[in-house]
C-alpha cells in the first residue's frame, strides 16, 4: 500500500470555519454512538447546505471551474485529510496512474456534498456522517486520525466498511457510506485526463477519419461479416 | 418593401422596423427553417426569441473535460443533461416561467423541457433525423386509432429531400418497411459502427431485429456546395451564392466532442449553425432576442396584425407588425400563445373555434434497459468517440405481427443504443462487486480497466397515439413573471403505450442475453413501471393539429389556422400523430413547406 499523504499535494487549510465548526459538532455527536454501526439512525443531520445558489442556467461552459467556485465547501481540515486518505485507499497509486488525492478527488467529493442540489444533498449526510464515524472509529481503535493511522490500520477499517450489510441488521450506514464514497471517488478520478488515460479512454482528440474498431478485434469477436459500411 | 431604421441583423425594441412581411415567433428547428426559406426567397422577416443571443462558435465547450466542470459535469436541476449540455436558460423548469399539472398523480403529469436561447432546443438535440414513413401520415386508416394527417408522405417527401441536403444528414437507404429511402444526393456516408454496435447487430439478427445506420444531422464530409444550392433555390442565384458560401464555412465532423454540447465548427445541425447564418446574410432577417411574445392581436376584420411582446430586460410591452405571423415557439408554447390571444372576435383564444387548441399533446414513449457484456471486456485501446452520438439503430421491425394483432399494442418503436468507450464523467465506471463486497484498492483500478466499454444501453422510442386525456390549457390562477397565464397539463398514457414500454424492456433483456450478458433483474411486466413520464423524451407535438376540416382540427393542410388565414403554425403543434421517428426532421420539412405556401400566398396577395 502506498503512503497517500506523502505522495499527495500539500493539503492547504481552508476558509469557512463557520461551516467547519458546525460539521465538527455534528461529527462529535456521532462519536457518542461510536459503537453503533447504524450511525444514520441516530446521528443528527448536518446543517442543510446554506443559502448557496447553484451555478444557474447560464454558466460559462468554456471556462475551467474548480471546487469552491460556485458554492462554499464543507469539509473541516480533519475531514478533508481523512477524505484524501480514504480516497487513496480506494484508488491507490500504481504503475499506471497516481493516487486519487493527487488528482484532487477529495476536493471533488467535498464540492459534491456541498452542492445546493437534491442528489448531492442526499449524499451530504451520508458522506459527512460517514467520515465522522470513520474518524471516531480510528481514534478509538488506533488512537489516531484515519489519515494518521498506519496503512494496515486503514486497510482493516476499510475492509470492515466494504462488507455488505448483514441481513436484518437495520440501517448499516458504514457500508453504504463506503460504497457511495468509493463510487464518488471513482467518478472524480476517472473524469480527469489522467484517470481517463488509465481507464483506456483515448478519445477527445480531433481526427481526420473515424476508422471504427481495430480489424483484429473485429475478427477476434467474429464480427467481420457485420462490417457493412 | 419596408424601410429599415438601420441595417442591423440583431435589433432592439427601439430599432425594430415599422412592419415586416412575416414575423416568426421562435428560433429553433421550426423558426429557423421558416425564417431561412422566407428570407432566402426575399421576404423581410422579424424573428422573436424569448431567450438570449447565443453563438455556438465561441460558447461551445469543444474539448473541455469534466474535471473543469462543477460536479464533474453531473446533471443538476440547472443543467438536466449535464454541465456541458448546450441548453441555456432552460431545463425542466424555467425560473419565472412556471407551468402546472392538474393531477397530483405523477403518472398523470407532463414534464416540459424548454430552452431560452437563440436556436432553442436545436442546440442540444440528439441530431436524430428520421423521416416519417407513408404509414405514419395515415395511422387511422391502418388501425382505426388516432387521426390521419390531411397530407401524405408524398406531400412531404420533397421537403425531406431539401432539408436533408441543407442541414446534412448521414445514413443509408435500407429499403425497409415504412422507413423511407432518400433520393441520390441527399445523404452523407454513415460513420463506421463501433464494436458493441457490431455485436448488437450480429446478435440482434437471431431475434429478428435489424440494426442499420441511423440518420443524424452531422456532416461526415463537407456538403456539396456546388450542387446543392441550385437544387434548393432554383432560379434564385443570390440565394444559391449565399448558401454556397455558408456551406463552405461548415466543417466536417472531426470525430470528437459530444453533439449535445453544440458544435463550434458547425459540423452538426443547430438552427444557429445552419439556418440563421445564411438567413442573416440575406439582409432580410432581423432577430430580436429577449422578447417573449404574449399575444397575437387581430384587427376588426379578424386578421392578425403582428404580435405583442414583452421585452424581458425591461418588462415593457411592445408591438411589432407584419402581414403574416408564423408561430414556431414549440408545440406547447404556441398553444399558450394562441390561448392567451383573446379578443372580442376570438374570446376562446385565436384559432380556437374548434376548441381544440391544446388538445392531443403527444410525446414519445420511452423505456430503457442496460447490461454488461463479458465479450466486450478488456478490449484493446481504441477511440470510439465517432460522430458524437449514435451510429446505428433499429427501425421498427414487427409490422406484420402488429397487423396480425399479436402484440397487444398498435404502434411501433425504434431502438437507440449506446455502447462503448465514451468519455468518463460524473458516473463511476462500472465494476462488479462480487458477494456485495465493495471493491477497493489496487484491484479496483484493474477491474475498472477490465469493464470499461463493456456496457450496452438500449432506449426504446415509440409512437404515442393521441388521446383526449393528454392536453394542456391555461391555468385559471397561475401566471408567469410578467402576469401572463401559464399552461396546465393533463396527461395519460393509454394501454397501447404502456404495453409497448413493457415490450421494449423484454426485448432489450432478451438482447442483452443474446449478446452474452446477464440480466441482474427482470424486465417490468407492468409497463407503467418501465415507461418514462410524459414529456421526458422531449418530443412533444400536437396541440394545434392539422386536419381536413375546421371542426376537427386547428390548422389546415398548410399549417394555416382555419380561423385566421395569416397565422401559421410551423412547429410540431400541427402533428396529427407522433410516429416513433424523432420529430425534428419532420418539423423542418413542414416548416419549409409552410414557408413556401406563405411566399406563394403573399405573391398572390392572399395574405
Amino acid at each position: 500500500m502506498s503512503e497517500p499523504m506523502k505522495s499527495g499535494p500539500p493539503l492547504a487549510p481552508r476558509m469557512d470555519r463557520r461551516l467547519a465548526i458546525k460539521w465538527m459538532l455534528a461529527a462529535g455527536a456521532g462519536a457518542l454512538l461510536a459503537d453503533s454501526l447504524a450511525f444514520s439512525a441516530a446521528a443528527p443531520a448536518g446543517p442543510t447546505p446554506g443559502q448557496a445558489e447553484g451555478y444557474g442556467r447560464d454558466a460559462d461552459l468554456v471556462k475551467e471551474h474548480r471546487p469552491g467556485d460556485f458554492w462554499p465547501l464543507t469539509f473541516s481540515e480533519a475531514e478533508r485529510r481523512d477524505a484524501a486518505a480514504l480516497s487513496d485507499m480506494v484508488l491507490p497509486g500504481d504503475d499506471r496512474s497516481p493516487s486519487a488525492s493527487t488528482l484532487g478527488v477529495h476536493d471533488f467529493i467535498d464540492e459534491w456534498v456541498s452542492a445546493p442540489y437534491p442528489t448531492q444533498a442526499n449524499d451530504r449526510k451520508l458522506i459527512v456522517d460517514g467520515l465522522g464515524w470513520m474518524g471516531t472509529q480510528s481514534r478509538k481503535r488506533f488512537a489516531a486520525a484515519f489519515a494518521d493511522a498506519t496503512p494496515e490500520q486503514r486497510l482493516s477499517l476499510c475492509q470492515e466498511m466494504a462488507q455488505p450489510a448483514p441481513a436484518g441488521s437495520g440501517p448499516v450506514a458504514p457500508s453504504k457510506f463506503f460504497k457511495r464514497f468509493r463510487n464518488l471517488a471513482m467518478a472524480g478520478f476517472y473524469s480527469t485526463p489522467v484517470g481517463m488515460r488509465d481507464l483506456g479512454y483515448v478519445g477527445n482528440v480531433p481526427l481526420a477519419r473515424f476508422e471504427g474498431p481495430p480489424a483484429d478485434l473485429v475478427e477476434r469477436l467474429g464480427l467481420t461479416d457485420e462490417v457493412k459500411w | 418593401m419596408f424601410r429599415r431604421p438601420h441595417p442591423m441583423a440583431f435589433v432592439t425594441p427601439s430599432s425594430v422596423a415599422e412592419a415586416y412581411d412575416v414575423i416568426v415567433v421562435g428560433s429553433g428547428a421550426a423558426g429557423g427553417q421558416a425564417a431561412y426559406t422566407l428570407t432566402m426567397e426575399g421576404a423581410r422577416v422579424l424573428m422573436l426569441e424569448a431567450g438570449r443571443n447565443y453563438d455556438p462558435r465561441t460558447e461551445t465547450p469543444m474539448f473541455q473535460t469534466p474535471n473543469g466542470a462543477p460536479l464533474r459535469g453531473a446533471p443538476t436541476p440547472d443543467k438536466p443533461f449535464g454541465f456541458f449540455d448546450a441548453t441555456v436558460g432552460g431545463g425542466w423548469t424555467v425560473p419565472g416561467e412556471p407551468y402546472t399539472n392538474a393531477s397530483e398523480d405523477e403518472s398523470q403529469q407532463f414534464q416540459w423541457y424548454r430552452a431560452r436561447m437563440l436556436g432553442g432546443r436545436t442546440n442540444h438535440w440528439a441530431r436524430h433525423a428520421l423521416r416519417n414513413g407513408p404509414y405514419d401520415f395515415k395511422p387511422h386508416s391502418r388501425d382505426g386509432l388516432g387521426f390521419d394527417w390531411p397530407i401524405s408522405y408524398e406531400d412531404v417527401a420533397p421537403y425531406y429531400d431539401k432539408v436533408e441536403m441543407l442541414i446534412g444528414v448521414y445514413g443509408t437507404n435500407e429499403g425497409l418497411e415504412n422507413t423511407p429511402d432518400s433520393p441520390e444526393g441527399c445523404l452523407l456516408p454513415p460513420p463506421k459502427a463501433r464494436i458493441g454496435e457490431l455485436l448488437a447487430r450480429q446478435r440482434g439478427r437471431k431475434l429478428g431485429i435489424p440494426v442499420v445506420p441511423i440518420r443524424r444531422a452531422v456532416l461526415t464530409r463537407p456538403l456539396d456546395h456546388e450542387a446543392i444550392p441550385a437544387k434548393l433555390h432554383p432560379g434564385n442565384p443570390r440565394a444559391q451564392r449565399i448558401l454556397a458560401e455558408d456551406m463552405q464555412m461548415r466543417a466536417a465532423c472531426f470525430w470528437a466532442t459530444s453533439c449535445g454540447r453544440g458544435c463550434a465548427i458547425r459540423a452538426n445541425y443547430q438552427s444557429t449553425t445552419v439556418h440563421l447564418p445564411p438567413a442573416l446574410a440575406t439582409g432580410n432577417l432581423d432577430i430580436l432576442t429577449g422578447a417573449m411574445v404574449r399575444e397575437v392581436p387581430v384587427d376588426a376584420a379578424g386578421r392578425a396584425t403582428g404580435v405583442v411582446y414583452i421585452d424581458k430586460a425591461t418588462g415593457n410591452l411592445h408591438r411589432a407588425a407584419a402581414r403574416v405571423v408564423v408561430l414556431a415557439a414549440s408545440a406547447c408554447e404556441t398553444v399558450r400563445l394562441l390561448l392567451n390571444s383573446k379578443s372580442n372576435r376570438f374570446p376562446a383564444g385565436l384559432g380556437n373555434s374548434s376548441g381544440l387548441v391544446g388538445k392531443y399533446i403527444m410525446d414519445t414513449v420511452g423505456a430503457s434497459w442496460g447490461g454488461q457484456i463479458p465479450l466486450l471486456e478488456n478490449l484493446p485501446l481504441h477511440n470510439e468517440d465517432g460522430a458524437g452520438g449514435l451510429h446505428v439503430y433499429s427501425p421498427w421491425w414487427l409490422y406484420k405481427e402488429q397487423r396480425a394483432g399479436k402484440l397487444g399494442f398498435a404502434r411501433g418503436y425504434h431502438v437507440e443504443f449506446g455502447t462503448g468507450r465514451g468519455m468518463p464523467g460524473a458516473n463511476a465506471p462500472y465494476v462488479a462487486d462480487p458477494d456485495g463486497v465493495t471493491r477497493f484498492g489496487p484491484g479496483l483500478k484493474e477491474d475498472a480497466r477490465r469493464y470499461y466499454g463493456s456496457q450496452v444501453f438500449f432506449s426504446g422510442r415509440g409512437e404515442m397515439i393521441p388521446n383526449a386525456d393528454s392536453f394542456c390549457e391555461l391555468d385559471p390562477k397561475v401566471v408567469d413573471l410578467w402576469g401572463v397565464p401559464v399552461l396546465r397539463f393533463h396527461w395519460k398514457w393509454s394501454e397501447h403505450e404502456v404495453r409497448q414500454a413493457a415490450h421494449m424492456q423484454k426485448t432489450f433483456a432478451d438482447w442483452i442475453e443474446a449478446m452474452g450478458g446477464v440480466n441482474r433483474r427482470k424486465p417490468a411486466e407492468d409497463g407503467t413501471r418501465a415507461i418514462e413520464p410524459g414529456g421526458k423524451v422531449i418530443h412533444e407535438v400536437g396541440g394545434t393539429i392539422m386536419g381536413s376540416d375546421a371542426a376537427t382540427s386547428v390548422t389546415n393542410r398548410w399549417s394555416q389556422t382555419w380561423d385566421v388565414k395569416n397565422v401559421f403554425v410551423a412547429d410540431g403543434g400541427v402533428f396529427a400523430s407522433n410516429a416513433d421517428k424523432n420529430p425534428t426532421l419532420t418539423i423542418m420539412a413542414l416548416a419549409w413547406r409552410t414557408a413556401d405556401r406563405i411566399l406563394d400566398q403573399m405573391r398572390r396577395g392572399d395574405v
